[in-house]
């Protein structure tokens, strides 16, 4: 898919100091960092570097961050992270909603950054011939496509690794603390609403009533799991 | 049991608050009951209670009906005072109205009675002189053949009767004439005689006709006429006096005036009197309904607008019509509104300002301390082909941006608190998982310090609603503390759940506080010990930032030690997030304090020992421990600080270090003792409610 699985990110931001620092940790970690500063001119840059990941911070000249974020996600699927100085609510889940799929708080350690790039980066690697259903659904892992009655439902990487990861094992519920090692890569609890604004958004798009899921079902008090084949 | 859980249900003893829990029951039962109740029963025999509560029950929609109504309250009071003002009146005027008639016909029963009296004295004397010269001359009112008792007898007879006929006749039915003997003498014609069919012997009162026989005046009574035929008796005044026959012996003649027409008149007055009285009185409630309304309807009024200006309302005002009291109430009412949302507005505008001014900080701070941070990563990976002293300084400076970072962390955190920006996200939650993640999060420092974590009363869930990120940044913060001055000692976390409440406490057995400082330390960047401060990182505000996330979930903080005893913080969430809290599962001072275990050795189970004082405005607040009545160890000074940390969600209580003998060694302090070995093992059966330390405490 990529050149070995290191890849190139899209840094989108206006500080030049730090810019340059996460260039320089990309750098040292083996990724291709392109850099733009200015909201308006990062759809342009994400169109000509089709970067395999693209870092986001917030607050922007120009576009603001999560302008940014949604029009990337309108035409493609690449994982955002989110780099925010603000841990609040409304910040944090608003850019998720705007379909960054990941976040990370500044001041964050180098270390931590590209754990999380790793972990969005990593479902490249090529799976294994995999048919899945849930529900409805049927899920050709390898081909990365999940389809109703012959129709393709168009998934973004990580809403597509949240629904294999339930359809996997039907019979367990997951917490949100299990889903977020599984498919965000945290090792320590995090953030649970990473889950819930996700499972919103794949909900939206998978479910026939997203009021009434069939496909994702919420065990109340405890978590997820996948809704009866 | 059931007495003090029925006390300790929500409702109950939140009626009255301020009631110490005193618990006359000795420790023992006092174990007893603690098993998962909440704290803050209250006090007095069941029994008694519920039978006051009983009789009172049907009462007490009136009672809070009167309470509760101004406007009834009035027209009631309005009614019993004027039915009282009505009825002395009427008296009064009854009074008056039936003196005035029976003067009246007293003075003309007098003048009446007089004549007749003159009248039978003058016939009397007529026909004895008409006897004593032997003429017959007696016109016909008495036989002149008077010559033997006997025929005299029959004369006198026949001239009573005439007597009594003629001077009844005189009164046309206004009164009727009554004869009587004097005492027993009822022979020569002087048998009782009465006119009109009047009974005459039970119609005159015996005192009367005592007065008459005493003396040679007439004397007067009231009495009731008593009639030999069926005609009802009548009230009357009755005037009599001793009068000579013609034989000059003396008879009682009375006479009888029936008071028939003045009791109509006042009867008829008493009938007016009491529709008039009744009239008025329903027309008093009336206008004091009416007049109260008009008062009271702008109150009301009043009290809406502001309950719903209180519910958030701002933009609700009274209607002023007028220019009076109440129109000024309104305006003033209004006008208060106007300033006050006015004031909150500013208040609005200035919190919005602080939380923009805070995340504008936050990432202007922010995002040049990401690049210093990174680039000092970058310098500390290296920091290997340095030199010693870069490479040490590498080192430094990492660890202190760590240190610099969460400082910054704790204090955004604080100031979102301060601006009220913080926001509660609640759902549903088993504590459990908390204290699991929590506790194998500080697993690691806990074997550093070689701390064993102990976790008791999780076999049942404890599902609250609240903040699982909030609650667990609280648990992990007392359980680092706990460990970190805990002195190498087990660390217990307690979790438990009953009434409305749940709660989590951390208890150590290290240094412990002194009194006072279980107040401060929530206070921000409080040290313990200045001289140690440095050594055990923190950044001064974890408690304080505990202690608010607590405030927002309406639940308290709050903490208990002994120096040297070790200390308890104890969490308590109220189970549902809008239910405020009205005890918490976890009785704050631990069981095994040293205070406890004191007593428990005295062997005194009735010692009488307040073990807590309710909390007095639903929520914390200092509580200060009573002095027990005859405390077996030496007297301690209770200290407390109620100036710290006023009100809201802290109490905190303080264990006043013992004085005398029964200070232990502060430099080595006590292990507990160990009298039921294993008891307190966790999986035991009765682990969540470990009275007390078991081996598991022992020095590990």
């Amino acid at each position: 898919m990529m050149s070995f699985m290191k890849g190139r990110v899209l840094v989108v931001d206006d500080d030049t100091a730090l810019a340059e620092m996460l260039g320089i940790v990309l750098r040292g970690e083996g990724f291709e960092p392109s850099f733009v500063a200015d909201g308006d001119k990062a759809l342009a840059a994400f169109r000509e570097t089709k970067p395999d990941l693209v870092l986001l911070d917030l607050m922007l000249p120009g576009r603001d961050g999560i302008e940014v974020c949604r029009l990337i996600r309108a035409e493609s699927g690449v994982p955002i992270v989110m780099l925010t100085a603000k841990s609040d609510t409304v910040d944090v889940v608003v850019g998720l909603e705007s379909g960054a799929d990941d976040y990370i708080v500044k001041p964050f350690k180098p270390k931590e950054l590209v754990a999380r790039i790793r972990a969005r980066l990593r479902r490249s690697e090529e799976p294994a011939p995999e048919q899945l259903t849930i529900g409805d659904l049927v899920i050709d892992v390898a081909g990365h496509s999940v389809k109703r009655d012959g129709q393709s439902i168009a998934l973004t990487p990580l809403e597509f690794d949240l629904l294999v990861a339930l359809a996997r094992k039907p019979w367990q519920v997951f917490t949100r603390e299990v889903l977020l090692e599984q498919v965000w890569g945290y090792r320590h609890a995090a953030d649970t609403r990473l889950v819930n604004v996700h499972v919103q958004r794949l909900r939206s798009k998978v479910e026939k009533d997203p009021e009434r899921p069939e496909i994702v079902v919420t065990v109340r008090g405890v978590g997820y799991k996948a809704g009866p084949s | 049991m059931s007495g003090d859980s029925a006390a300790s249900a929500p409702g109950r003893s939140g009626a009255r608050p301020g009631r110490p829990v005193g618990r006359t029951a000795g420790a023992r039962l006092r174990n007893l009951f603690e098993g998962g109740l909440l704290e803050g029963g209250v006090q007095g025999s069941p029994v008694i209670r519920l039978f006051l509560r009983w009789v009172r029950r049907p009462l007490l929609p009136v009672m809070r009906l009167w309470r509760r109504n101004i406007q009834l309250r009035v027209v009631a009071t309005t009614l019993v005072m004027s039915l009282g003002v009505v009825l002395l009146l009427g008296f009064v005027v009854i009074g008056q109205v039936r003196n005035g008639l029976l003067d009246a016909k007293v003075k003309a029963s007098q003048s009446q009675a007089t004549g007749g009296f003159a009248v039978a004295k003058q016939k009397a004397d007529e026909a004895a002189s008409g006897a004593g010269t032997g003429a017959a001359a007696g016109a016909g009112t008495a036989d002149g053949t008077a010559t033997v008792d006997g025929r005299q007898s029959q004369n006198v007879i026949q001239w009573m009767s005439d007597l009594v006929e003629s001077l009844s006749s005189g009164g046309a039915g206004a009164f009727d004439v009554v004869t009587l003997p004097v005492g027993d003498d009822s022979g020569g014609g002087r048998s009782p005689r009465g006119s009109g069919n009047v009974n005459p012997t039970s119609s005159v009162p015996a005192d009367l006709r005592e007065r008459v026989n005493n003396g040679m005046t007439a004397a007067q009574s009231y009495t009731q006429i008593v009639y030999s035929n069926d005609k009802d008796p009548q009230p009357a005044l009755v005037i009599g006096k001793q009068v000579n026959d013609p034989n000059g012996r003396p008879y009682e003649l009375y006479y009888l005036f029936p008071l028939t027409q003045e009791e109509k008149s006042l009867s008829l007055v008493k009938g007016t009197l009491a529709t008039a009285g009744l009239f008025v009185v329903v027309l008093l409630g009336a206008i004091a309904w009416l007049v109260v309304r008009q008062v009271v309807t702008p109150v009301r009024m009043a009290a809406g607008i502001a309950e719903r200006l209180s519910a958030g309302r701002l933009q609700e005002r009274m209607k002023v019509t007028g220019e009076d009291d109440i129109a000024r109430l309104g305006e003033a009412f209004n006008k208060m509104a106007q300033n006050l949302q006015v004031k909150i507005q500013q208040l609005e505008d200035l919190s919005r300002m602080q939380r923009r001014f805070v995340s504008d900080v936050s990432h202007e701070l922010r995002t040049p301390l990401t690049t210093v941070r990174m680039a000092a990563d970058v310098i500390h990976e290296a920091r290997e082909d340095f030199d010693p002293v870069t490479a040490r300084s590498a080192e430094l400076l990492a660890d202190q941006l760590d240190r610099f970072e969460s400082l910054l962390a704790d204090l955004l955190e604080i100031s979102r608190f301060d601006a009220g920006a913080a926001a509660l996200e609640a759902e549903p939650i088993d504590l459990r998982e908390v204290v699991r993640r929590v506790v194998s999060g500080a697993e690691p420092l806990a074997e550093r310090k070689g701390t064993h974590l102990r976790v008791i009363g999780d076999q049942q869930p404890v599902v609250a609603e609240a903040d699982a990120r909030r609650v667990e940044r609280v648990l992990r913060n007392l359980v680092v503390n706990a460990v970190e001055h805990g002195e190498g000692r087990d660390v217990v976390v307690k979790l438990a759940a009953a009434g409305g409440a749940v709660a989590v406490a951390v208890r150590d057995y290290g240094v412990g506080l002194k009194p006072g400082e279980a107040t401060r330390v929530f206070s921000r960047f409080w040290r313990a010990d200045p001289a140690r401060a440095r050594t055990t990182g923190g950044t001064g505000l974890g408690l304080s930032i505990a202690l608010e996330d607590a405030r927002l979930h309406g639940g308290w903080l709050q903490a208990w030690g002994e120096p040297g005893g070790g200390s308890q913080f104890r969490l308590t969430l109220p189970r549902t997030a809008d239910e405020p809290l009205r005890g918490s599962p976890i009785p704050l001072e631990p069981k095994d304090s040293r205070r406890n275990r004191g007593l428990d050795e005295a062997g005194l189970p009735g010692g009488g020992e307040e073990k807590r004082a309710t909390v007095p405005v639903q929520q914390g607040g200092v509580q200060a421990p009573a002095l027990p009545p005859r405390a077996p160890i030496a007297p301690r000074s209770v200290t407390a600080d109620p100036a710290a940390l006023p009100g809201n969600g802290n109490g905190a209580r303080v264990v006043p270090r013992p004085t005398g003998g029964t200070q232990r060694t502060d430099d080595k302090p006590v292990t507990p003792p160990a009298p039921e070995a294993g008891a307190t093992r966790p999986d035991a059966a009765q682990a969540e409610d470990s009275t007390e330390p078991g081996e598991a405490f022992r020095g590990r």
